[in-house]
């Protein structure tokens, strides 16, 4: 850990406004500091993610959950380097994570993986799920013997037959595929896995096998996981904590349970109401009016306030920086008691 | 009364290279006025065929048995000129993804009057001022600039607000509703939910929903039917089929979500996967998956039953019956 105070000084350099209070305990894995991605260039650009503070300890699974647009899979791409940052940094075990280009990924990164939403276009169709497999350990340094060998482990280990190796991603279900997907990962033996929407794309039954065979990965081997979902009620049955993402910013952080049953931002609150539930009493969700702002024309002061039930007039032209309350920090001025950024 | 759509003994086979097999097996249902019946089922069980022979739109070389009665005719046997007075007209339909049942480039004001100047006859002039007052109906916000936009122009839930208004234009008096917020986020979905519930009371719209959420379900329909391996396994009222499920289907699948109010605890999948177009096991469909199977389950093909008042049961073990006991009684 003695490179993390090197590149820390460094990252603190470019970043004028850091968020207050989201000092990282020392055993971060995965550490996001005052991180902004954007998209476009001049007067086209637009802020995806905007000053994003987060880190995650081994052997913990972070929930990230917003609408479509808000952000979160821009997140996760950066979190592995597959997107440049204009500001800010994320570290991996002490290192930067270089954005991904022409050249091979540094070999200290390649215990960040990722998992992708679909897997019918994430697997190659033309290559047998085997040599998928295996390219994460010819890749590793390892010969196709030791490939070979690993292939059936690594199937066996995500619930799966041996024969599968010699079979291609068609002839499996979609639960399935993502069953492989995740074997690919496995091969590169990773100590952090960023997992983007990696059960959305999924039937009902096979949604719960791929969310019980990650959580046990994590709980067996200390991995770190970023389960990014819109999903909150998937998200609140696997995740240690949760963050709430809102056009580009993270508005909640806390343990899961106490954002589920007591949720101060008014955003988690209205995400949490809008859920349906099956106890067959045909209570409709509470509606959150309006749409997701266009993120390259964000609202002034809070980004959440033309959707916000609790709007008040400071809420206009005040931009909330997170504050601690009740373990967890919140970027609320009537809830938190936010000061502006 | 005879209901709006009263479909009896529907069976769908499809052509594949292998041969020629039964995406629909033998399936009855009834939607009235006013009523929003929703089917539940995995991809494959037969759920969205069944949608799709309704308004003639099978992929060629599929054949049907069966009937399905709608205002008098049989859908089954309706030429392709009477379809075409159905489709779009007293019957419409909304599909799960509005990035693809919109088309791309015409504007939203070609899509919305297109089919009205065509089936209701009315103007230039008047389909429009129809049209902004639908764009109205579905909470799209400045409905007159929205006319001259596209489709990319919106987000993914005003899209599929703007499909449902497409489907609405001639006030068709049933909607059959695919997956329609299975593409969406929670709050949007929300919305599109009381969209529906306010239509179905204004309009006296009858409602077809086929979704694979149960939440979804709980939500808005009024009745149930759950598909598997292209049969009906179990139907019943929104209550009895989510509080007291019978089936061991159904009630793997209410195990398998997670559960807002309880605590956090592993999720109990459905072992093994959902059968395939032609690989349908003989028997029970479910019973590779049932925890209950017992040996005459892979032979014998279970009926449907009816156990309590409304309450229909294709499982002739009904290992849950002694759980839900006491509904029987007052049922």
């Amino acid at each position: 850990m003695n490179g993390r105070n090197a590149f820390g000084h460094r990252a603190s350099a470019g970043l004028p406004t850091n968020g207050a209070g989201q000092k990282s305990p020392p055993d971060a894995l995965l550490e996001v500091a005052g991180l902004c991605v954007d998209y476009g260039r001049g007067a086209k650009r637009v802020r995806a993610v905007d000053g994003v503070d987060l880190n995650i300890q081994p052997g913990e699974i972070l929930g990230l959950v917003g609408e479509s647009g808000c952000g979160k899979s821009t997140l996760g791409r950066a979190m592995v380097g597959l997107e440049p940052a204009a500001q800010g940094q994320v570290t991996f075990r002490g290192r930067p994570v270089t954005t991904l280009g022409r050249r091979r990924r540094p070999a200290d990164l390649r215990a960040l993986q990722m998992v992708f939403q679909d897997p019918y276009s994430s697997l190659n169709p033309r290559r047998s799920v085997g040599a998928l497999i295996g390219d994460g350990v010819i890749l590793g340094g390892g010969s196709r013997g030791v490939a070979a060998q690993r292939v059936a482990g690594l199937l066996d280990r995500v619930g799966l037959p041996v024969d599968a190796a010699e079979k291609y991603p068609h002839e499996f279900s979609g639960g399935q595929r993502q069953r492989i997907a995740i074997a690919r990962t496995l091969a590169a033996d990773p100590t952090c896995l960023i997992a983007d929407e990696p059960i959305s794309a999924l039937d009902a039954s096979a949604q719960a096998q791929v969310a019980n065979l990650l959580g046990d990965l994590v709980r067996e081997t200390s991995l770190a996981l970023v389960f990014i979902s819109h999903d909150l009620s998937v998200v609140r049955q696997i995740a240690d904590r949760v963050a709430v993402m809102y056009l580009g910013r993270i508005v909640e952080v806390g343990a899961t349970e106490r954002v589920w049953a007591n949720p101060i931002h008014p955003y988690t609150e209205a995400l949490i109401a809008a859920i349906p539930r099956a106890d067959g009493r045909g209570i409709l969700p509470v509606e959150l009016p309006g749409d997701v702002p266009d993120p390259a024309r964000p609202p002034t002061g809070c980004r959440f306030h033309p959707r916000c039930p609790l709007v008040e007039d400071r809420c206009r032209s005040i931009d909330p920086a997170p504050a601690p309350v009740d373990r967890r920090e919140v970027a609320c001025l009537v809830r938190a008691g936010s000061g502006g950024k | 009364m005879a209901g709006l759509l009263e479909v009896e003994h529907l069976s769908v086979a499809l052509p594949t290279a292998r041969g020629s097999f039964k995406a629909v097996d033998d399936i009855s249902l009834r939607v009235d006025s006013g009523e929003i019946l929703g089917i539940v089922g995995e991809s494959g069980s037969g759920k969205t065929m069944t949608a799709l022979t309704l308004l003639g739109l099978l992929p060629h070389g599929a054949r049907t048995a069966g009937t399905a009665h709608f205002n008098g005719m049989d859908l089954l046997r309706c030429t392709t000129r009477q379809l075409q007075q159905i489709r779009g007209r007293q019957i419409a339909m909304v599909s799960q993804d509005p990035a693809t049942s919109l088309h791309p480039i015409l504007t939203v004001e070609r899509q919305l009057t297109e089919h009205m100047r065509h089936h209701l006859g009315v103007g230039r002039s008047e389909a429009r001022t129809r049209a902004i007052g639908l764009l109205a109906t579905v909470r799209i916000p400045d409905p007159e600039q929205a006319l001259t936009s596209y489709p990319g122009q919106f987000s993914g839930g005003m899209r599929q607000r703007i499909a449902i208004a497409v489907a609405l234009a001639c006030e068709p008096v049933l909607l059959l509703a695919d997956e329609p917020t299975t593409a969406l986020d929670v709050t949007v979905q929300a919305g599109i939910l009381r969209l529906l519930e306010r239509l179905r009371t204004e309009r006296q719209l009858a409602v077809l929903i086929i979704t694979h959420d149960l939440g979804v379900m709980s939500a808005i329909a009024d009745r149930v039917c759950v598909m598997y391996g292209g049969r009906l396994v179990e139907s019943g009222s929104r209550a009895e089929i989510l509080s007291r499920p019978r089936h061991p289907y159904t009630r793997g699948l209410l195990d398998a979500l997670p559960h807002p109010e309880g605590g956090v605890a592993q999720l109990r999948p459905i072992v093994g996967s959902p059968p395939s177009l032609g690989r349908v096991p003989p028997g029970c469909p479910f019973h590779p998956r049932c925890p209950y199977a017992v040996p005459s389950c892979r032979t014998g093909r279970p009926e449907l039953v009816e156990v309590t008042r409304g309450h229909r049961l294709a499982c002739p073990v009904d290992p849950l019956a002694e759980l839900t006991g006491q509904a029987s009684v007052t049922g």
